[in-house]
């Protein structure tokens, strides 16, 4: 049952390039994108040095793009990745303002990996919320969930502060990989950016708040990891 | 070749230009010129940024094409890019497969293949040419077409120039179309900010600040999102306003200033301060004189004023972007080197909900919102029509601006805008602005009948897609609109869009309604501002088939472009002429 799962968003993604009209291929009407909105070094207790990113590559049409989303950190005190995502997912106009997106997700940290299937929301909600809303079923059929949140206030046309918020739930325990039914983690952001070339170098300072929620800070306690944190980010957000 | 058919600069070749019209008619040539054109990768060097574009014969812009009406003229284009290209020859009346646009007309030129043109010039005036293969005439593809009348020109001057104006962009028009894909706001440096918003808050309060950002947001619209492309250097006849170009004259000639806005995105708000002017043409075709003191030019349009400098001193000829983030500037002086003051642009205007559509049925001053505004439904949003022009409007009192078209209401006011618009042009320095409603036929090209049937085109698009269509489709998902030969069509534009669309029908004249029935001006290029409904007709007398766009580059590209079929009429798609040359 999970295998059928996964096999049939691995077959989805095969299809992208033949699912484009030759029309368009023809016309130029494919576009691509390469943006990183995060990629920072981070600054936590004790010496603690992470380099994080969250980025995004599309290639497609205005009817079908094929997008990678990519997520991670890296310790430099564990020399590993303490968290690190791909997904790969076929976007599709559903409303004016947003997207339906159905694909996979490889989770490969240290640790034990994890495959999901993915069927999510993204788009601009009203009051200019950027907006993602995902719901994942692991390989284990276990069901979990994500919204991510971004608005970028305008100090100036240049200078821009982003509040950005992200929410895991989870509604199941998956207690291989650590997580507990509920809210799992959150992850909350204040990074004020200056556009420096175009939109394409963004140099920001900001901090960051980590935190396991729930029954998965219960179970990080008992294996006696970090809970949660601040960090004081430095980084650039860069666009292609 | 003779001599006057190329020169690149005006000022390079004064002899050529200096022509009095009065007073004499040349015989009517019916000659039969050849020009040859070579598309080439050139140097776009405005003195702040140089890049590499495309240019015809080494030079964008490319030479200035004189032709005269009544020749039939042959131009052979050699095309020397690694992808093909094509010209079209914006506003000329001529057979369809003379057109260039690739695929509608013409297979398109390949690289290193030779395309000979081949059409009789049946009218006069100021046109232009350009690429019609992808992003070719942002990058620079355009040049300057003038044709000489076959009888003499019912106004009087001394002396011409071609002003063409264009918006250079540091990146590549390409590139300008991805970055709009993925951030429909990549180039908006205007967008309101927290200091606005305290700015706001502390004239009309928090609250009502809050409210009006609320209703924005929640439809996801930008006041600021009047162009789409800013970042850009604007340029008269290929020089920055550093560069300064400047034309000559003796005081107390008169000038004729040839406008062709040559841009990929931009409009122009254009005034020469301390100088009148009258415009005698538009979009080629002889208009009722009317002396303004500023006036807008769309993107792909042309007016030809008449200036008469009477003083030894030098003027600015000065171009804001109708969203105030670039100028052009040039000179007329007495000898070269003299410079005037240039003026200030002003501040950028704000949209209102207006311009949002959302004026139904509202008082026109007070544009205080409350609910109404929910989405982006335009269902019945019937828009004022040019003033005493169109059917009734059922239920909708418009009186407040149904606007006499005497052009002399000191209240600005425009019936080609919607009431309350923040997009109202008003002259910087006082005095008249010009109107659509301002412009009448010098001798109507037809006779005056009615319509024998009307085509809605709501034109519309969704921003944060940077997808832009007609009637909700894009080119690619939408059949062709089919006409037939010897009808007269009627179009109603609906713009429910945001943006103002220069509409362009290509092989065919566009009449625009005006109100002013048989003096109604012809055009190639019908500007419909936001939140509008403007009427044109079109005598179906070009068999073939057409293009019909909106010319801001990235929106053609973006969907809002059909095909026009027209059916039956001379097999051979030669159309004899169809108008008297203005």
């Amino acid at each position: 049952m999970r295998k059928s799962v996964i096999a049939l968003m691995l077959s989805v993604l095969v299809l992208p390039a033949g699912l484009l009209p030759a029309e368009a291929q023809e016309k130029g009407l494919i576009f691509y994108g390469i943006q990183f909105e995060e990629m920072e070094y981070r600054f936590g207790d004790e010496n603690e040095r992470l380099f994080g990113f969250d980025g995004d590559a599309f290639i497609g049409t205005d009817e079908l793009k094929l997008r990678w989303l990519g997520k991670g950190e890296y310790s430099f005190r564990d020399n590993g990745f303490e968290k690190l995502e791909n997904r790969v997912v076929l976007q599709k106009p559903v409303s004016d303002f947003f997207d339906v997106k159905a694909g996979f997700r490889l989770d490969t940290p240290e640790g034990r990996d994890r495959w999901y299937g993915v069927l999510g929301l993204a788009g601009l909600a009203p009051q200019w919320f950027e907006t993602d809303l995902d719901l994942f079923v692991s390989e284990k059929g276990r069901l979990s969930t994500r919204l991510d949140l971004e608005y970028e206030l305008l100090l100036t046309n240049r200078l821009i502060l982003t509040p950005s918020i992200n929410i895991d739930a989870a509604f199941s325990d998956d207690r291989d990989i650590g997580i507990g039914k509920g809210v799992t983690a959150i992850e909350a952001g204040l990074r004020l950016g200056y556009d420096l070339v175009d939109r394409a170098i963004s140099p920001y300072v900001g901090v960051v708040y980590e935190g396991a929620a729930g029954k998965t800070a219960d179970l990080r306690r008992e294996a006696g990891s970090d809970v949660d944190g601040w960090r004081t980010v430095i980084g650039t957000r860069l666009m292609f | 070749m003779a001599p006057w058919k190329f020169f690149r600069d005006a000022g390079a070749c004064p002899a050529a230009l200096v022509f009095a019209v009065a007073g004499f008619s040349l015989p009517m040539v019916a000659g039969a010129g050849t020009y040859d054109l070579t598309v080439d990768r050139v140097t776009i060097d405005t003195g702040g940024f140089s890049r590499e574009g495309i240019g015809y014969n080494g030079t964008s812009p490319g030479p200035e094409l004189r032709f005269r009406e009544g020749e039939t003229v042959t131009i052979n284009v050699t095309n020397n890019l690694d992808v093909p290209t094509s010209i079209h020859w914006h506003g000329l009346i001529l057979p369809y497969r003379q057109d260039g646009v690739p695929t509608i007309s013409f297979d398109g030129i390949a690289p290193g293949e030779t395309f000979t043109y081949s059409f009789p010039i049946v009218q006069a005036g100021t046109y232009w040419y350009h690429s019609h293969s992808p992003f070719q005439e942002p990058d620079g593809a355009y040049g300057a077409i003038v044709i000489e009348p076959k009888d003499r020109e019912p106004f009087r001057y001394d002396r011409e120039y071609v002003v063409q104006l264009t918006d250079a962009h540091p990146h590549s028009g390409h590139r300008i179309m991805r970055n709009l894909k993925s951030m429909p706001d990549y180039y908006n440096r205007q967008q309101q900010t927290l200091g606005d918003f305290l700015k706001d808050a502390r004239r009309d309060g928090v609250e009502a600040t809050l409210a009006d950002r609320q209703d924005w947001g929640s439809m996801r619209m930008m006041k600021t999102d009047i162009e789409d492309l800013q970042g850009f250097t604007a340029l008269v006849n290929g020089r920055s306003a550093e560069q300064n170009w400047t034309g000559l004259f003796k005081p107390g000639e008169r000038v004729r200033l040839r406008f062709i806005n040559s841009s990929a995105m931009t409009y122009f708000d254009i005034r020469i301060p301390g100088l009148r002017m009258t415009v005698v043409n538009a979009d080629g075709n002889n208009v009722q004189p009317v002396t303004v003191d500023e006036f807008r030019i769309a993107v792909a349009e042309t007016y030809d004023v008449i200036v008469h400098p009477k003083e030894d001193r030098a003027y600015t000829v000065f171009a804001a972007s109708m969203g105030r983030s670039g100028y052009a500037r040039a000179t007329l002086a007495p000898r070269d080197g003299m410079e005037a003051e240039v003026p200030e642009m002003g501040a950028p205007p704000l949209l209102t909900m207006a311009d949002m559509g959302m004026a139904h049925g509202m008082d026109h001053g007070a544009m205080t919102t409350g609910d109404g505004m929910k989405g982006m439904d335009h269902s019945g949003h019937a828009m004022p029509p040019p003033a005493g022009s169109s059917p009734g409007m059922p239920g909708m009192d418009h009186s407040a601006h149904a606007m006499p078209m005497t052009g002399d209401a000191t209240a600005p006011s425009d019936s080609f805008y919607a009431p309350g618009s923040g997009l109202l042009p008003v002259a910087a320095d006082g005095g008249k602005f010009l109107s659509y409603a301002d412009l009448k036929a010098q001798k109507p090209l037809y006779p005056l009948r009615p319509a024998t049937r009307e085509i809605e085109l709501r034109l519309t698009g969704n921003m944060e897609r940077y997808v832009w269509t007609i009637n909700g489709k894009k080119y690619e998902e939408e059949e062709e609109i089919r006409l037939t030969y010897g009808e007269r069509v009627r179009f109603r534009f609906v713009n429910e869009t945001m943006m103002t669309h220069p509409m362009h029908l290509h092989g065919m004249w566009s009449i625009l309604d005006t109100g002013a029935g048989k003096w109604n001006p012809v055009k190639h290029v019908i500007s419909v501002a936001p939140g509008t409904t403007v009427y044109m007709e079109t005598e179906v007398d070009a068999p073939g088939k057409w293009a019909f766009h909106c010319h801001l580059a990235y929106h053609a590209a973006s969907g809002m472009f059909r095909r026009i079929v027209v059916e039956g009429g001379p097999s051979t798609g030669m159309v004899g002429t169809t108008g008297e040359g203005g």
